[in-house]
């Protein structure tokens, strides 16, 4: 039983694991395949595991053992009982701890070899790019764990005009200290150093970025730790950690890519920060004085009651006040009383692009009445009645005609095209763009304000007892 | 050896790229999630390091906290990517009774 621990044995069973995650990618990509391409991508991750533990010479098993009973012990768990509306988080959560667990290696990698000494040149800077990516994400990741588990303010947290030079300045000295370890520096406390202000620089950057431009932001990072990862793969010359770490961070580059088109930002814009969530400043100066038609449970029951045609537009406010039972709910006893109900899903409504198919998923919507935006903005001119749940930006006829509008050319909804619309919100504050919705002042339009599930639960209500 | 894993890195950014750009909006989120899974293949990296021998309590505390990372960001990672798309495939399942 020799060759199980041969290298090229063990070369080879990397080679089926990183077939096996492409291929699992491949089957994710389309909804019949996706479960199959995760498991599939599981097994992958068997394989390599397994291949890593017949390394020839391994040894400190029990600490082996330790130390994976004990992420099995916390993740399984956290895995199984997080809810749905709370996976941004935990996918921010889960992707921190990669990038905690590359910077503690790189970390290692130093304390053990005397600072790199006699290393080669590729292997040092590697490493110390690992370290420095690793620092980041982890730190930021748990940043926006914590703004998305309200944990800390939402809104953005920023030092003001200093924000952008403190970050470069932070940014420096941990390249900087990189540059002298590069340099045969062997000090303890420069490697130390470059933690704590790569780390620093995590905190930093996404301390002053808005809740809602959050996705954008674990996406950015799941892409870090994909190539930090990488780069701990050509450290260690391990080429199961090259390809799978590359990959990920290939695919979440373009992932990030996608949903900052969608909400019209650019990644630079988002990262630089201070602009989701601060909307007061720009709102109050134009909503003042303007009258919205305020509407009550029981007269949006008789509208939605009596139409034929129902278009339900779900947003983060659904997401947040975790209500997509009780419309699921409301569009069940809708569709028993004969009225034809879809829901028109923005690409960026919810928290991450495809969120609120999740969520809508999990409520028990039928698959095919949640159409995409472009599916359905020509039915919006044969609804007769479109509900907003706790959606803004994504309905503000602004972004088509307004060219001043910070919003202008963002793709959006034709909800003001429909015959009228009633649009459940929690107070009159903006969206995360910080404009106002002219759709609100149009007179088709009735507002009711409250607790997204609350008011779709007293509109049930309301239906049952007509 | 580095030249030959450099090629592997820049291939690997390539089918990253080609496999991923074809994905539906709908899926997005799983694909973040199941992607983040696969970065938990750092844990090979703590595997390998700590295996092949790292000296000092310190340098073995923090092995073992990178490799408990590690795992949690594999084992947690495919779950819940598990979680959110059986809910996909239920639904499937009802429309084909």
């Amino acid at each position: 039983m020799t060759w199980i621990h041969d290298e090229a044995f063990i070369q080879c069973l990397y080679i089926i694991a990183f077939a096996l995650f492409i291929y699992g990618l491949m089957g994710l990509t389309g909804p019949h395949t996706a479960v199959r391409g995760n498991k599939i991508a599981a097994v992958g991750m068997a394989i390599a595991v397994i291949a890593t533990l017949l390394t020839p010479g391994m040894g400190n098993w029990w600490l082996i053992v330790l130390g994976v009973a004990i992420g099995t012990v916390v993740g399984v768990p956290a895995a199984r009982r997080v809810k749905m509306t709370a996976m941004p988080q935990m996918v921010a959560l889960f992707n921190g701890v990669g990038g905690g667990a590359v910077a503690l290696i790189a970390w290692v990698e130093f304390r053990d070899s005397d600072g790199f000494a006699g290393a080669p040149l590729y292997v040092v800077i590697a490493s110390l790019f690992a370290a420095l990516v690793g620092s980041v994400s982890f730190w930021g990741s748990n940043v926006a764990f914590g703004k998305l588990q309200e944990i800390m303010p939402g809104r953005p947290i920023t030092v003001g005009k200093l924000q952008q030079p403190l970050n470069l300045l932070v940014a420096l000295v941990a390249v900087a200290l990189g540059v002298i370890v590069v340099a045969g520096g062997h000090a303890g406390w420069l490697m130390i150093g470059l933690l704590v202000a790569a780390s620093a620089l995590g905190v930093l950057m996404v301390l002053p970025i808005g809740g809602a431009d959050m996705p954008v932001v674990i996406s950015l990072l799941n892409a870090a730790t994909g190539l930090s990862a990488a780069a701990m793969g050509l450290a260690l010359d391990n080429t199961a950690l090259i390809v799978a770490g590359m990959i990920v961070g290939a695919s979440g580059s373009i992932l990030t890519n996608l949903m900052a088109k969608a909400m019209n930002r650019s990644i630079p814009a988002i990262v630089a920060g201070g602009f989701g969530g601060n909307g007061e400043i720009a709102g109050a100066s134009t909503n003042g004085d303007r009258a919205v038609r305020q509407t009550s449970a029981a007269d949006a029951a008789i509208q939605l009651a009596f139409a034929r045609q129902v278009i339900v537009v779900p947003g983060y406010g659904l997401a947040v006040a975790q209500a997509q039972h009780a419309v699921r709910q409301l569009t069940g006893l809708l569709e028993q009383k004969g009225v034809s109900v879809a829901y028109a899903i923005h690409p960026v409504a919810g928290r991450m692009p495809g969120h609120m198919n999740v969520l809508l998923a999990e409520a028990d919507v039928p698959y095919e009445h949640l159409k995409e935006m472009d599916a359905i903005n020509d039915e919006f001119g044969r609804s007769d009645v479109t509900l907003v749940i706790g959606a803004n930006d994504v309905t503000n006829p602004a972004a088509r005609t307004d060219r001043s509008s910070p919003i202008f050319g963002m793709p959006i909804l034709n909800v003001d095209e429909s015959r009228s619309v009633i649009v459940l919100k929690r107070s009159m504050r903006p969206g995360f763009a910080g404009v106002d919705n002219e759709l609100y002042y149009e007179p088709r339009t009735s507002l009711l304000f409250g607790d997204a599930k609350s008011s779709v639960h007293d509109i049930t209500e309301e239906l049952k007892a007509l | 050896m580095l030249v030959q894993n450099l090629a592997v890195l820049v291939l690997a950014g390539f089918v990253g790229f080609a496999v991923i750009s074809k994905v539906p909006n709908t899926l997005h989120t799983p694909l973040m999630s199941g992607t983040n899974a696969i970065h938990g293949i750092v844990l090979l990296g703590g595997l390998v390091v700590l295996g092949l021998g790292a000296e000092g309590v310190l340098n073995k505390i923090l092995l073992v906290i990178a490799i408990a990372f590690g795992t949690i960001n594999v084992v947690g990672g495919f779950l819940v990517t598990d979680r959110m798309l059986g809910m996909f495939k239920d639904k499937k399942k009802d429309v084909s009774k």
